[in-house]
């Protein structure tokens, strides 16, 4: 399993093709922070994401900041969220702002692996409740939109050395979360059978 | 019992609960770090490795940033043990507990998760209507107060399991129930945690001995050796599923399987699934009828 260090927004694909399911990532760049709100009033609501998010890197996060000033925040604890309650935001954050990669905790459900390959996209799989770690990773709160959906709000950070992450979705159809749970319920079988 | 004492004691209570909750979200016990740090030396998948070598470093980190382990502040659970002579009621001893909560929020600041069920508009610091959650135990010719903070997360909170298992599935299906749940949440609640199991009772009180199960320290052993030897089976049958640290696959995919149970009627077998999140933050206080406190001593 390879090692890789991605610089985020990418603007090459072939950044995303080379990343295979268990593969180690490290991130560089901007992420963008993203909630079940924030994607339910771009996609539920239609209203559009005033950041540009092509070729992004979405965060499943709702942080703990301090307010500094109007629109200025600095962080006190960023960790990450469960994905699955998000797999329906999947394909459209593909197809209609060409969003590459999405990572939270937790994995998504096979649903997200068809389109995930059809448009290039990626699952990053963090470690939930590593959240002081997660915290110095991000070296500031650069940018935040819809601060009425606080905590839920679009945030950009800027990270360094963010991770380690690992692939759990890759674009070549490739799912950890598939395999391990088609590997688990071939054992419970098993182990019913003992019982 | 004079009024004087009465508020003393109360904000006694007030002062362990404000400090059990922050202190419960940055510094986790030794027996979970001791537990963490056998699965990391135990497990053998490469994705596995990386999930408890991350781990360990954000322990670490937390521990000198002083910063929250995890971002989630749960609710906060109580679990108190009252002495039949502790001089304060237990009205008061509820009032001092929300109290505290609401100023270790306040003050620290903590992200507060209070929400109105319906509405989900924001109730306060971290408490509101029946929150924060106290489990009661009364215990007859003492004098004492115990109270122990266990912060509960949503993620792990949300892989919770309930069957109505009929007597003739018999233990193999409450095995079967724990296995399938367990598979079933995936990497969802943050595994390698610690697995509550309620046996017995009712359906909601099967629940409940389930939130008792997680809240103890790593490893102990239920009373009744019948049970005990089920948590052992458990544990073993639950780290062969191959689900691993963060359902990413590996060894580990439980660091202990506790189980509560009750006796339950001839008709009755309920079974219930409570998960802790592998930051199973936990901590406790003994408080004397004169108002002193014990910041170190576990129950």
């Amino acid at each position: 399993m390879a090692v890789h260090e991605v610089t985020f927004p990418i603007t090459d694909e072939r950044e995303i093709l080379k990343l295979r399911a268990g593969d180690e990532v490290v991130v560089q760049g901007h992420i963008i922070g993203i909630r079940d709100r924030t994607q339910v009033r771009i996609f539920d609501q239609g209203v559009e994401p005033p950041m540009d998010l092509r070729g992004a890197f979405l965060l499943h996060t709702a942080p703990g900041v301090r307010k500094l000033a109007e629109g200025r925040y600095e962080k006190v604890c960023i960790g990450t969220t469960t994905s699955a309650r998000m797999v329906r935001f999947t394909e459209p954050l593909g197809t209609q702002y060409g969003v590459r990669a999405i990572c939270g905790k937790g994995g998504f459900p096979d649903e997200a692996i068809e389109p995930m390959q059809r448009l290039g996209m990626v699952y990053f799989a963090i470690v939930g409740g590593a959240a002081a770690l997660e915290t110095t990773q991000i070296e500031e709160i650069e940018e935040v939109a819809w601060e009425e959906l606080m905590p839920e709000c679009l945030w950009k950070f800027r990270v360094k050395d963010f991770g380690p992450l690992t692939v759990g979705i890759d674009a070549h159809g490739n799912s950890l979360y598939h395999d391990v749970q088609a590997r688990a319920q071939e054992k419970l079988k098993e182990l019913y059978a003992r019982l | 019992m004079s009024i004087d004492v009465t508020t003393d004691l109360q904000h006694t209570v007030e002062d362990a609960a404000a400090h059990l909750y922050v202190w419960a979200l940055k510094d986790i016990p030794q027996d979970l770090r001791d537990a963490l740090a056998a699965a990391r030396e135990r497990e053998t998948s490469v994705p596995g490795k990386r999930v408890l070598e991350t781990i360990h470093r954000n322990i670490n980190v937390a521990d000198s940033e002083k910063n929250l382990v995890c971002q989630d502040t749960g609710v906060a659970v109580y679990h108190v043990r009252v002495g039949e002579h502790f001089p304060l009621h237990p009205t008061r001893i509820y009032e001092g507990l929300r109290d505290g909560t609401a100023r270790a929020t306040i003050e620290h600041p903590l992200r507060s998760n209070a929400v109105h069920t319906i509405t989900r508009e924001n109730t306060g610091p971290n408490i509101g209507h029946r929150l924060p959650i106290v489990h009661w135990e009364f215990v007859a010719d003492w004098d004492g107060l115990d109270v122990k903070c266990v912060p509960k997360g949503s993620g792990s909170e949300n892989m919770s399991f309930l069957k109505m298992c009929v007597p003739a599935d018999g233990v193999k299906g409450i095995k079967q129930f724990v296995l399938e749940s367990i598979v079933g949440a995936g990497g969802k609640p943050c595994p390698p945690g610690i697995v509550g199991v309620g046996i017995g009772g009712s359906a909601d009180y099967a629940m409940y001995l389930a939130k008792e199960a997680i809240m103890r320290p790593i490893g102990t052993r239920n009373a009744d050796p019948v049970v005990a030897q089920l948590e052992d089976e458990l544990y073993g049958l639950l780290n062969e599923t191959g689900i691993g640290p963060m359902g990413l696959g590996g060894d580990v995919t439980v660091l202990q399987c506790h189980i509560e149970h009750a006796d339950t009627h001839m008709t009755l077998n309920p079974v219930a699934v409570n998960y802790q999140c592998w930051a199973a933050r936990r901590a406790s206080a003994h408080i004397g009828p004169d108002g002193s406190v014990d910041y170190d001593r576990e129950f």
